[in-house]
């Protein structure tokens, strides 16, 4: 590894730190910019209950030292506080109790989408201007114009109330399949788009030829020359693929009343769980920057043509 | 013209200078009015046939959402089952397409004539077809106002940064950084959440638009003019190098009259393309964020919200849905494949 890489690595790293931190700052001053405060609101309670539940949740010391006890925590322990809604739960417990559901549908969602994807774009690129590939690009481009939650209700509607064959609760067994299948559909069809277009700047390079006329046999080219090259760009998707499988779970575990991590964010959105959504949002933003982080130092690892600056 | 008779005469013919009639002159002068750069990237577009009839639906799309509010029979607000100091006529809510409520089923036998409900009413009996008429109009005005935010700022800031170089550009780009890894769906919700709660805007001019859509709009104008002013940076970076720039610069041109007479004219094509491809992206997270609740504030329709609003009697009024679904589909399709059109007719470079 040469020190230009280990400079490169090590500016990425900070930069993510330093999102991730920027993230978490915004969040607590701005959900503190809120007028009245978590407490207020639904009911009026006496002036001895507000002061005992602020002096509880420490939202009676000044904003700076509520700010530092709240990174403190963080960094070191994970500990987002406790939830205001669900009394007696922390919003650390919460979350990875989500994100058992959610990872699963998360990563089955993007496996599929990746493997579907790359396939059907090697496939469009290969059979270029045949029926197969307008076919493949009108579907596709279909998919990329569709908000997922309309989607999510066009699945729901057509293979659970029309014709009954999955279930339309995201709880009971099987019902994880069309979240899946829902989830999934947007990445598959840009991936899809992506290995297209990349697979065919591929194939007319002067490499593919050569290797076509010293008599490589047409899966070889496929497979060893034109596939691993296209591949690059598709690589850089994977991190906005993650934040759109997060987005993307909200509304999709919504729709289907999947016990996951999004819907806790949602109903916490509508209860004005404020501890709750400060804790989410950090902890799924922080998932991204990570994610994002890897893709692209991955991306940098496989090419070596790319310069490191 | 060899004079035929002497062949080997040096004498000059005079036919050869008789002046040339109109006629002859016509014909020889092949002159075509001179093209621009303009005109040569419609030319393209036009021949375009995909993007040309995205075009036309987009135009047809916008224009009806406009005209049709104005003499439609009914407004998008206005529960037709509701009459002062009388109870609440449920039988206007709900409609299936095309039926009537009670009053307007005796006025008809009395031979007056009802315009119809063409997509029936919602559950509170007002007419959806309105409803979705003005919704579109809602969402196509969000999508591009916000553009329009994203492009002024991106613009700005990335001629800025291009222009100048040196730590100027050093911090600007920094800052694009940060934004740029910043989860932009999260913070847009956060920032929603509280911005919805925080701004008043009660008994101003802007109450009419509601808060959310405000919060929307500066949520925007704060994270998405990363990729434009980027992109502008880019561009800029490499036309101030050009011989033009240094000439200017030489016969005493400002670095403000330089970045608006030269350098901008000279990106345009990349800032029209990147702004129609905005459009699509903006109505897309409007839609969403009326899925979560925080988008156009009631009774104010959009798509998204129409849509979102449906999944509650999806089983029994799937049409509700499937009707403003079809309306954002149309026109993100279509702005995307304009889009595109517009790429492929003004950049050739860029088509990748």
């Amino acid at each position: 590894m040469s020190s230009k890489m280990l400079f490169y690595i090590l500016k990425r790293v900070l930069l993510a730190i330093l999102t991730i931190w920027i993230v978490i700052t915004v969040t607590f001053f701005v959900m503190h910019s809120v007028p009245g405060g978590p407490f207020v609101g639904e009911k009026a309670i006496s002036k001895e209950a507000q002061a005992a539940l602020e002096a509880k949740y420490g939202l009676d010391k000044p904003l700076w030292e509520q700010y530092t006890t709240y990174l403190e925590d963080i960094v070191t322990r994970f500990d987002f506080g406790p939830s205001l809604k669900q009394r007696g739960r922390m919003v650390i417990d919460i979350i990875m109790d989500g994100m058992k559901t959610s990872a699963k549908l998360g990563i089955i969602a993007a496996c599929y989408a990746a493997v579907l994807g790359i396939t059907l774009g090697a496939v469009a690129a290969l059979r270029r201007n045949t029926l197969l590939d307008k076919t493949i690009m009108v579907i596709t481009t279909a998919f990329v114009s569709m908000p997922s939650f309309i989607m999510g209700s066009f699945l729901l509607i057509i293979f659970s109330t029309k014709l009954g064959w999955l279930p339309a609760n995201g709880a009971s067994q099987g019902g994880l399949i069309l979240p899946i299948i829902t989830l999934g559909l947007y990445p598959m069809a840009y991936i899809t788009r992506l290995t297209r277009s990349s697979m065919l700047d591929v194939l007319g390079q002067d490499y593919i030829r050569t290797a076509r006329a010293k008599g490589v046999s047409g899966g070889k080219i496929i497979f060893g020359h034109a596939l691993k090259n296209s591949l690059i760009p598709v690589i850089t998707y994977f991190g906005p693929m993650l934040a759109f499988i997060v987005t993307g779970s909200m509304v999709v575990e919504q729709i289907f009343a999947v016990p996951g991590i999004g819907r806790q964010f949602v109903s916490s959105i509508t209860n004005r769980d404020y501890t709750m959504i400060m804790g989410t949002t950090i902890f799924l933003a922080s998932l991204i920057v990570i994610m994002n982080l890897v893709s692209d130092l991955l991306y940098k690892a496989v090419d070596p043509r790319i310069e490191f600056d | 013209m060899l004079n035929k008779n002497k062949p080997f005469s040096l004498h000059l013919d005079p036919e050869m200078f008789r002046p040339a009639t109109a006629e002859e002159k016509e014909y020889i002068s092949k002159m075509r009015p001179s093209s621009t750069f303009f005109k040569d990237g419609v030319k393209r577009l036009l021949k375009n046939k995909v993007a040309t009839f995205s075009l036309i639906v987009i135009i047809v799309i916008t224009l009806a959402s406009i005209i049709l509010p104005y003499f439609w029979p009914y407004s998008y607000d206005e529960m037709l089952g509701v009459r002062p100091r009388r109870p609440v006529d449920a039988s206007y809510n709900d409609l299936a397409p095309f039926t009537y409520g009670k009053t307007e089923l005796k006025k008809i036998e009395a031979g007056e004539k009802i315009f119809p409900h063409i997509f029936g009413t919602d559950a509170h009996g007002r007419d959806y077809f309105i409803r979705v008429v003005y919704g579109t109009r809602i969402s196509l005005a969000v999508g591009f106002f916000a553009s329009i935010i994203v492009l002024i700022i991106g613009m700005t800031i990335g001629s800025i940064a291009g222009y100048l170089g040196g730590k100027v550009d050093l911090v600007i780009m920094r800052i694009v950084d940060i934004i740029y890894s910043l989860p932009d769906m999260l913070v847009i919700i956060l920032l929603s959440v509280v911005l919805g709660r925080v701004l008043n805007v009660e008994g101003t001019i802007l109450e009419k638009i509601g808060s959310n859509i405000i919060s929307m709009f500066i949520v925007f104008g704060l994270l998405y003019w990363v990729s434009m002013a980027r992109m502008i940076r880019g561009q800029i970076l490499s036309l101030r190098e050009q011989e033009y720039v240094l000439s200017a610069q030489a016969t005493g041109a400002g670095g403000k009259w330089i970045i608006r007479k030269h350098l901008l004219p000279n990106c345009i094509s990349v800032v029209i393309i990147s702004t129609a491809l905005q459009i699509p992206n903006a109505i897309f997270t409007e839609s969403f964020l009326s899925f979560l609740g925080l988008g156009v504030n009631a009774p104010m329709p959009s798509l998204g919200s129409l849509a979102s609003d449906a999944l509650n009697g999806i089983h029994s009024y799937t049409y509700r849905l499937v009707i403003p679904a079809v309306v954002i589909c149309l026109i993100v399709l279509s702005l995307n494949l304009f889009g595109d059109g517009l790429r492929d007719a003004f950049d050739p470079k860029l088509n990748a």
